[in-house]
């Protein structure tokens, strides 16, 4: 056990890093993707559904493979290190996920609010930053912290693109010790952990969102 | 050679294709059927009036959704032949996904028997129901059908989640696009294809769930 634990610990700031970056990128391409399908312009429009269902529609797997074996090849020729198209792959897969979130929750914020910032004239901006948002976000996050959960089970997707993440460093310590239960049981493990800190985590954003609006969520 | 999408090399992997397109539809039809089933048990399970019970069901459906598939696969696959339960990779791919969503659709269930009316329980104590009669006479009914769209959901995210089972050699569509691309070195007219054909069948698979929800639902 001492000895293993170094090396998948490793492994785990890898799935960790990537993790993180690839979250960061779900929620940029979430609110690129809504704004596109909230858009006047109607190629804009489409784009942004065609974006979020081609992502939503395929496997994960199948986008990564692809990022990672056709975009090197004649015609495109864009070359990418296993990390950047780990990255990309579940920045992009998740942030279309992101946006469906992202579109309900815009929703769920009642017409009368929008109105209210448009009649004292607030910029479109400060509308969406300072009233809508903040109001979308009660509603958003709940489902966000299960989309950053599936993402961070994502990540041992990217062992098959021969990143050193966690699920790498299982599968070459096993195949070096052959010690396999207490491996991957460890492996396990690390992963249930770092979901129940992320949950944490969420949970005290998510107190933080609803502060003062506590007695209208408990109704 | 340098054509952007060879279209008579597409037409040649066609068939290769298309069949394993069905051997994976296959999988995640048995996988989807154990996963109902196994899904209900559990949600049933975690209602329990022992706490004992209860508790650590709980705690295995948890865990199970916290962790990612590709490691329960390699689990059932590499760690269980150790103690003696030898599978082929088919049927520890199928099992493994079939676990995992079970999971998955039991949270779907319990909100389903959550949503249920309290009288509907009472009236069936009162009518000295046995259990068994007043879950599959009363209370099931009405708790399933609400939730046929989330089970749906899930059917499709599970044939999106096959991939991963290439992982453990079930030569699945992704991995059967992956090897044709291995043999001829081009991987943007597999790859593509199967990306295509997952859309395609997650499409037809959402349609088929929708048309159900319209025939099952109440008047």
């Amino acid at each position: 056990m001492r000895e293993l634990l170094p090396l998948l610990l490793q492994g785990t700031l890898v799935t960790i890093e990537i993790a993180a970056c690839a979250t960061v990128l779900a929620i940029v391409m979430a609110f690129v993707a809504t704004a596109a399908k909230l858009a006047p312009w109607a190629p804009l429009r489409w784009l942004g559904n065609a974006y979020v269902e081609i992502f939503r529609g395929t496997s994960l797997l199948v986008q990564l493979f692809w990022f990672f074996f056709v975009l090197p090849l004649p015609p495109f020729r864009i070359e990418m290190t296993p990390f950047t198209v780990a990255i990309v792959g579940l920045g992009l897969h998740y942030g279309a996920y992101g946006s469906e979130i992202l579109r309900g929750a815009l929703r769920s914020v009642p017409g009368g609010q929008f109105e209210a910032a448009l009649a004292l004239n607030l910029s479109p901006l400060t509308r969406m930053r300072r009233i809508v948002l903040p109001q979308a976000m009660i509603n958003a996050l709940p489902p966000a912290t299960n989309l950053m959960i599936e993402l961070l089970k994502g990540t041992s997707l990217v062992s098959l693109i021969t990143l050193s993440d966690l699920t790498f460093r299982a599968r070459q310590l096993d195949e070096a010790t052959f010690r396999t239960a207490e491996i991957f049981m460890l492996t396990l493990v690390i992963y249930f952990v770092l979901a129940q800190v992320l949950v944490a985590l969420m949970r005290h954003f998510e107190r933080r969102v609803s502060h003062g609006i506590l007695q209208r969520a408990a109704r | 050679m340098n054509s952007f999408f060879d279209l008579h090399y597409a037409g040649q992997i066609l068939p290769a294709l298309l069949r394993a397109s069905i051997y994976t539809i296959f999988i995640t039809l048995i996988g989807f059927a154990i996963a109902l089933v196994l899904g209900l048990v559990l949600a049933v399970l975690r209602r329990s009036p022992v706490k004992a019970v209860s508790r650590t069901v709980g705690f295995i459906v948890e865990f199970i959704r916290s962790t990612p598939l590709l490691i329960q696969v390699y689990v059932l696959f590499y760690v269980l032949p150790v103690y003696g339960i030898t599978m082929s990779a088919l049927t520890a791919g199928t099992v493994g996904i079939a676990l995992h969503y079970a999971c998955y659709t039991s949270e779907v269930y319990r909100a389903g028997l959550n949503g249920v009316a309290r009288g509907q329980w009472e009236a069936a104590c009162a009518l000295s129901l046995s259990p068994w009669r007043t879950y599959r006479g009363v209370i099931l009914p009405q708790a399933i059908r609400p939730v046929i769209p989330a089970l749906g959901n899930y059917l499709v995210a599970m044939f999106k989640d096959t991939p991963v089972l290439s992982a453990i050699t079930v030569v699945e569509l992704m991995q059967q696009a992956k090897n044709i691309g291995s043999e001829t070195f081009r991987y943007l007219e597999p790859i593509t294809l199967a990306g295509i054909f997952f859309l395609l069948i997650s499409v037809t698979f959402a349609q088929l769930v929708r048309r159900l929800e319209y025939g099952l639902r109440l008047p």
